[in-house]
């Protein structure tokens, strides 16, 4: 168990759109132990307004230093956690939960869409650094150009040479769902491992092509919580079978193999 | 740490500081080993036990609100079987009091609970959550009935030595009433509150927030109605009492001390920090040597009016 606590403090807040932004804190426990897919909890206030902290997956780490993280601004946590600035400390805890596991996969694709893109790239780097030679195809999707901002040349950037995109208004890419995207780029003749994280009908998509073609997916899930570390039970999900115990996706997940979970 | 004496007796037992973590806020325990030295704790309270394993309620379980949480859990839970070979092999090492809340839907359950966990090594005290349904009863809540409440504590009671301490329902008229019931059928220990029930509607669906439609209220918000309710049944009853809801801080704490709790639980803190317990440890310490007291139990009940 190699979770904790930790004081980190703020090295960069960037405005990536009108209300996307992207932290830098410098957590070196957390840096140090964090795997794709994994989260941590910030406590956006020490004033308990708002009371719970709030999940966010880590978007990428640094030097076994520093911890990235990408949010969206939706509520009174991630408005105050946008209006933080360098030199701030915020509390997380973490990492937490289990991540993606591509242990001898070859042919890997990403599918992420709008804030679900954030794990990914993290996942995308740990790729490129541990598969030899790397598969990795990369479709993002989001409702505008606007939504994507820098994160379709973040990829490029570190070397994942096939990216392709989707927006649900033609502003780039695909006009259309980035699940479209699977049967246009995946060769069917590969055994595909697909990773994917996103609005829940967009992953429900992917879901379903994945079984059609019989390739393993692997979903990174996200729920309401209050505590991160499977005390509350608050984030129970249904699973596969609908009768058996709920999953709880702190602790079982957020990623899970698509098939252990109901997709209502 | 401070050498301050933090020692309080419930039950004839003495916990070695007056901070426990209230069932259901704090897992089986070992979830919390990464964030608190556990055996710096007066006690852990587990989460509550029935006889068999509990799916809990669907989803959505929890929402957020101003300074609180509505939750609706449905006590899921691994079933008595499962608490005894999976739980308690790690709670019996953690160097601190284990205190195993209990709740059933039959006098009968409750009973079975009590035997069973009697023979159970490493527990020091069970604490019977009334806030359940009686099914054979209508479903109305052994806790909103003196007569139940009674009757619920008499059963275990009398199937167990360990010494019992009753959980109480605030959804009630009159709580002191109920104290005094739950003291009459052989409590040796009273502690509250359990939850609000409270709601939560999503104005864009028109639909309840959690799929239970209700839920009960936890953390800050619920504070001064816990409080109130802790100095009424302190006042009603001679056995100790035990102040939860909503204790966030050090201060949270001594405020309940001092209406008269003997000890207290942290319950939402824990999910908000998760070291909110052994913070409120250290806290009561520092108060302590600060105000140069021999001990806490100086601090409980000493409320000044007027």
């Amino acid at each position: 168990m190699n979770q904790c606590e930790e004081q980190a403090e703020i090295v960069r807040q960037e405005q990536l759109t009108p209300d996307i932004f992207r932290l830098t804190l410098t957590a070196p426990q957390i840096a140090s132990s964090a795997r794709p897919g994994q989260f941590v909890m910030v406590q956006t206030t020490s004033y308990y307004d708002p009371l719970l902290r709030r999940p966010l997956s880590i978007h990428q780490t640094v030097a076994d230093e520093q911890v990235q993280l990408m949010y969206k601004v939706v509520g009174k946590g991630t408005r105050l956690l946008a209006g933080m600035t360098p030199g701030q400390k915020l509390n997380l805890t973490g990492p937490l939960g289990h991540g993606f596991d591509l242990a001898g996969r070859q042919a890997i694709c990403l599918v992420g869409g709008g804030m679900g893109i954030a794990p990914l790239y993290f996942l995308a780097r740990e790729i490129l650094r541990t598969n030899k030679p790397p598969k990795c195809v990369v479709l993002l999707g989001a409702r505008t150009a606007a939504e994507l901002g820098p994160l379709p040349r973040d990829f490029m950037d570190i070397g994942i040479t096939e990216t392709h995109l989707a927006t649900d208004d033609a502003s780039l890419g695909h006009h259309g769902f980035v699940a479209d995207l699977l049967a246009q780029h995946l060769n069917p003749d590969h055994q595909w491992t697909v990773c994917t994280c996103g609005p829940h009908p967009m992953m429900k998509a992917v879901v379903s092509q994945c079984r059609k073609q019989g390739w393993g997916c692997q979903v990174s899930l996200e729920t309401m919580m209050a505590c991160g570390i499977s005390a509350c039970l608050g984030c129970a999900i249904p699973p596969a079978d609908l009768s058996g115990p709920y999953l709880h996706v702190c602790k079982d997940g957020p990623v899970f193999k698509a098939e252990e979970v109901a997709w209502l | 740490m401070s050498e301050a004496d933090l020692r309080v007796t419930i039950g004839g037992l003495v916990f070695k500081n007056p901070v426990l973590t209230a069932s259901g806020t704090f897992g089986y325990g070992k979830e919390f080993a990464p964030y608190v030295n556990l055996h710096h704790l007066g006690g852990v309270v587990v989460k509550g036990i029935s006889l068999e394993p509990r799916r809990g309620n669907s989803p959505p379980r929890i929402v957020e609100t101003a300074g609180g949480m509505l939750n609706a859990i449905g006590l899921e839970n691994v079933g008595l079987d499962r608490f005894i070979t999976e739980k308690m092999p790690y709670l019996l090492g953690i160097g601190t009091r284990v205190v195993v809340n209990i709740l059933g839907d039959s006098l009968e359950e409750y009973q079975t609970l009590g035997q069973r966990l009697n023979e159970v090594e490493g527990i020091s005290a069970l604490e019977v959550n009334i806030s359940c349904p009686n099914v054979k009863k209508g479903g109305v809540a052994f806790g909103t009935d003196p007569a139940m409440a009674e009757a619920v504590t008499r059963a275990v009671c009398a199937h167990t030595t360990l010494p019992v301490i009753v959980k109480l329902s605030p959804n009630v008229t009159d709580i002191a009433q109920i104290a005094r019931a739950v003291e009459a059928g052989g409590a040796q220990g009273i502690s509250l509150i359990n939850t609000l029930l409270g709601m939560a509607i999503d104005v864009k669906s028109r639909r309840p927030r959690l799929a239970n439609i209700v839920g009960g209220l936890s953390g800050p918000a619920i504070k001064p109605i816990a409080l109130r309710m802790v100095w009424q049944v302190a006042q009603a009853v001679k056995i100790p009492v035990i102040g939860i809801g909503g204790i966030t801080t050090t201060e949270d704490a001594l405020e309940f001390l001092l209406a008269g709790a003997t000890a207290i639980e942290v319950g939402t803190a824990n999910f908000v920090n998760p070291r909110a317990s052994q913070d409120i440890v250290e806290g009561l310490g520092r108060y302590v040597m600060e105000n140069k007291l021999d001990g806490i139990s100086e601090v409980i009940g000493g409320l000044i009016l007027n």
